[in-house]
């Protein structure tokens, strides 16, 4: 797994994965996306097509560790004891704009997978992925997420001395960990090739 | 006593001018503000303030190592509207963001 993102001479970027990578990729975003669920159109395709641009989202933040990370609640300052007002302002803010986050962040997901899916494979089932700076700004979001999700669940933190970087091989979080550790390294160049 | 307890302010506003945002006028009292967590990469926490507030590297990478040292970056500062529309947009982003009355 050494394949990084490099800047394409003609705008976007470029990567060239292994049959292996590519489908750890594509596995990961289809994950992603069943994580972040269905658009309210998609749930309900019969009905009426104007009520989902007037659907609102939920007022209570997810249960789920990774998608309160994901979408987190806007006026509870993590420093402070929530107070009434500040659930009751977060349960407002997330009712008008949480569909809208998920939205987005569904697309980004898709982007991925839509990109891999148009790869066409060598012989040895690696390929180049290149990719515009509009697809490039969506893979940013999607690996950004990934990892936020999985760094939840690894419960990882800035102490470099982590046990997760000296985990067995027979750790069932290794293979978690290694895949947090390369998505880490494919957003850090992916990064690169977009600043000015 | 109007003259008297205005004076505090002014110090605390002297004392944290390494702040990185401007001092919000009293009209506009509202913060987004940005939090430390253990997966955002710096470069990408950059590449956001870059990107979105439109913030030279300088000062989008002065942001970003607040929020890496301090813990919480004030990042913007506007009406309560600009900073909801602040704190999606981060959101949308994946940074930790929160929107608070800067008092």
């Amino acid at each position: 797994m050494a394949g990084y993102f490099e800047a394409a001479p003609d705008g976007g970027a470029a990567i060239a994965l292994d049959e292996v990578e590519i489908s750890i990729l594509r596995s990961l975003a289809v994950q992603l996306l069943e994580l972040i669920g269905p658009g309210p159109g998609e749930a309900h395709a019969d009905d009426d097509p104007l009520a989902e641009l007037f659907a609102e989202g939920p007022s209570k933040p997810p249960a789920d560790p990774a998608l309160a990370r994901l979408f987190p609640s806007a006026y509870i300052d993590p420093e402070k004891e929530p107070d009434e007002e500040a659930e009751r302002a977060s349960g407002e803010f997330r009712r008008y704009t949480e569909n809208d986050l998920r939205a987005r962040k569904r697309e980004d997901a898709l982007a991925v997978v839509r990109c891999l899916d148009r790869l066409t494979p060598g012989g040895d089932g690696g390929a180049v992925l290149k990719v515009t700076e509009a697809d490039a700004k969506r893979w940013l979001g999607a690996l950004n997420d990934l990892r936020l999700t999985i760094g939840t669940r690894l419960e990882v933190d800035e102490d470099p001395e982590s046990e997760l970087y000296h985990l067995p091989d027979d750790d069932p979080r290794k293979p978690l960990m290694m895949a947090y550790l390369w998505l880490g390294g494919l957003q850090e160049t992916l990064v690169e090739t977009l600043l000015p | 006593m109007g003259v008297v307890s205005v004076a505090p302010v002014e110090i605390e506003r002297t004392e944290s001018s390494e702040a990185p945002f401007e001092v919000p006028s009293p009209d506009v009292p509202w913060v987004t503000l940005v939090h430390n967590d253990p997966v955002n990469l710096m470069s990408y926490v950059t590449y956001v303030f870059q990107a979105y507030f439109g913030y030279p590297k300088d000062k989008a990478r002065r942001l970003m190592m607040d929020v890496h040292q301090k813990g919480r970056a004030a990042v913007s500062s506007g009406s309560r509207e600009e900073m909801e529309r602040d704190v999606q947009a981060m959101h949308g982003y994946g940074l930790w963001a929160t929107l608070t009355q800067d008092r």
